[in-house]
């Protein structure tokens, strides 16, 4: 099962507003929870998702332990050019996903 | 009152509003004016309740109003989308519920007026209750699905309320080609009979398998975890191995739009299309208890779980799907049995008792291929101000096949029984 999923539109109009969707397969474990032992269950959530477009930030979002597991974040944005967009997930323990999509603007 | 703990202040007080509303009727001044209860909705919780009306209150002029003259039940309605089974058998008539003394009025009722305790039908006729029962099942939430309307439903079938929507659905399989993609589209909770869409899944398979193999069936959900996971699981790679493929809502399973011209089936990260779409919207109450007043903005409506008395509208009770019951499932044998504990709690107003608290059977079969089915029963009673399972049994997830075949043929007694009671 892939973790990330993207929807960006292949094609889009200069200066159209696309809409972006994604979606990371992730358990958002708050760190305020506990085992049947008493043990607090360790934080475990993504921290970090930015979207890039060619190479500059387009958005960006800080998570905290309030949002569900497997956050879908979606957005709108404008395009002028041709380019890639890139997406990049950051939490704890390590986390790091990437993934990226591009886009014809005619 | 019949609890066997020491009443808390919540009962007292839950106990003196009973009584206030029921003494706040304007009751008939004169000793032989009986009592009038108006239920409408002839499904099983409205038929449960109407004939549990009469039974604890002979004196009560009940009025049963559905506009359909035969009933079609959805329990066992997966079976005739898969030829296994004639829409016949789902059929019953209210003659047996009339011979009850129950008055049935086979129209559409089409306005509640709570203040003035008055019903409009369709032909113009008004009558008055000092009790109404409002039992209108479920309506597809049209608004909450793009793509889906009324006509969509003609070329792509929810087949979520049993008649023709369920032939339909069953002839588009059986005029399918050999290899043809089945998608089944399922809505997030709440929704009628939470375990079906996977039991139709399942039978479907059992039909594709013996008739068109190279057939494939896609479930696309807008839920991650569903009722009685593990058991259809099982029973998927046991029965109909790489037939059935889910898309979870983590999975990016999640319907957004449909297109009926292209029998196209949008989510939010893909893009499907079907030679069957069996589409199953987002659901509401049905549509006449927001004319009441009884739906908030949900769509269903709430309810005192005691009394099954909407929280919205005096002398009005809510049963079966439309209500928001916590932790009952809309179901069949649900709806009646609230049904029978809506009916006890209107005689024991009506009669200036305190209600007393339901402790509510459900059970609910599923069956995935002939001779093989599972079952969740459960026990519901209400905590706080809602209704939460008190005992739930699952079948167990490794049991032999005899274990399967004898749930098979308790669901077909468990829908004898159901419907005997209801309308036999």
């Amino acid at each position: 099962m892939p973790s990330a999923l993207i929807n960006v539109p292949k094609k889009a109009k200069r200066g159209d507003i696309i809409e972006i969707k994604t979606l990371m397969s992730h358990i958002m474990e708050t760190g305020y929870r506990h085992t049947a032992s008493g043990d607090v269950v360790p934080r475990d959530i993504i921290t970090s998702f930015t979207c890039r477009f060619n190479g500059t930030e387009v958005f960006r979002a800080d998570l905290y332990p309030a949002i569900a597991a497997n956050p879908f974040i979606t957005f709108f944005t404008t395009v002028t050019e041709s380019g890639k967009f890139e997406f990049e997930w950051i939490g704890d323990k390590g986390f790091s996903e990437t993934a990226s999509a591009s886009i014809t603007v005619e | 009152m019949a609890v066997t703990r020491h009443p808390t202040r919540r009962d007292v007080v839950r106990g003196a509003a009973a009584v206030a509303a029921a003494a706040g009727l304007a009751r008939p001044s004169l000793a032989q004016a009986a009592p009038r209860v108006a239920v409408i909705g002839g499904g099983f919780g409205g038929a449960a309740c109407a004939r549990a009306l009469r039974r604890l209150n002979a004196n009560l002029q009940v009025t049963l109003i559905e506009p359909n003259k035969t009933f079609t039940a959805c329990p066992f309605s997966n079976e005739v989308i898969a030829g296994l089974r004639e829409i016949s058998a789902q059929q019953f008539s209210y003659d047996r519920v009339a011979a009850d003394g129950i008055t049935v009025a086979a129209q559409a009722a089409i306005k509640v007026d709570a203040q003035a305790r008055s019903i409009t039908l369709a032909d113009g006729t008004t009558l008055s209750y000092d009790r109404l029962v409002l039992a209108p099942g479920i309506d597809m939430h049209f608004d909450a699905l793009p793509g889906y309307d009324e006509a969509a439903t003609e070329k792509m079938p929810h087949a979520w309320k049993a008649g023709e929507q369920t032939l339909l659905l069953r002839r588009q399989l059986e005029a399918m080609d050999d290899g043809g993609l089945v998608v089944i589209a399922v809505p997030a909770a709440p929704l009628r009979c939470p375990p079906a869409p996977y039991e139709r899944a399942s039978l479907i398979a059992h039909y594709l398998k013996a008739n068109k193999p190279k057939s494939k069936i896609l479930v696309l959900d807008a839920k991650d975890n569903y009722s009685q996971q593990k058991l259809f699981e099982k029973a998927w790679a046991e029965l109909y191995p790489g037939m059935i493929e889910r898309i979870a809502l983590s999975q990016g399973g999640r319907v957004t739009s449909v297109n009926p011209t292209t029998n196209e089936i949008v989510t939010d990260f893909g893009n499907y299309t079907a030679a069957v779409a069996n589409v199953i919207p987002p659901q509401r109450a049905g549509r006449i208890a927001e004319i009441a007043g009884a739906a908030d903005h949900t769509g269903w409506c709430p309810i005192d779980p005691v009394t099954f008395a909407s929280k919205l509208v005096p002398n009005i009770h809510v049963i079966g799907d439309a209500a928001i019951a916590g932790g009952i499932p809309k179901s069949a044998s649900a709806a009646a049995a609230q049904g029978r504990a809506c009916a006890a709690a209107i005689v024991n107003a009506l009669a200036d008792k305190a209600p007393e608290t339901p402790r509510l059977d459900g059970a609910c079969y599923n069956t995935v291929a002939p001779g093989y089915a599972f079952s969740l029963k459960g026990i519901y009673q209400p905590k706080e101000d809602q209704y939460a399972e008190a005992e739930v049994t699952t079948s167990p997830v490794d049991a032999p096949r005899e274990v399967r075949q004898r749930e098979a043929d308790e669901a077909v007694e468990w829908f004898r029984t159901i419907t005997g009671d209801a309308f036999g």
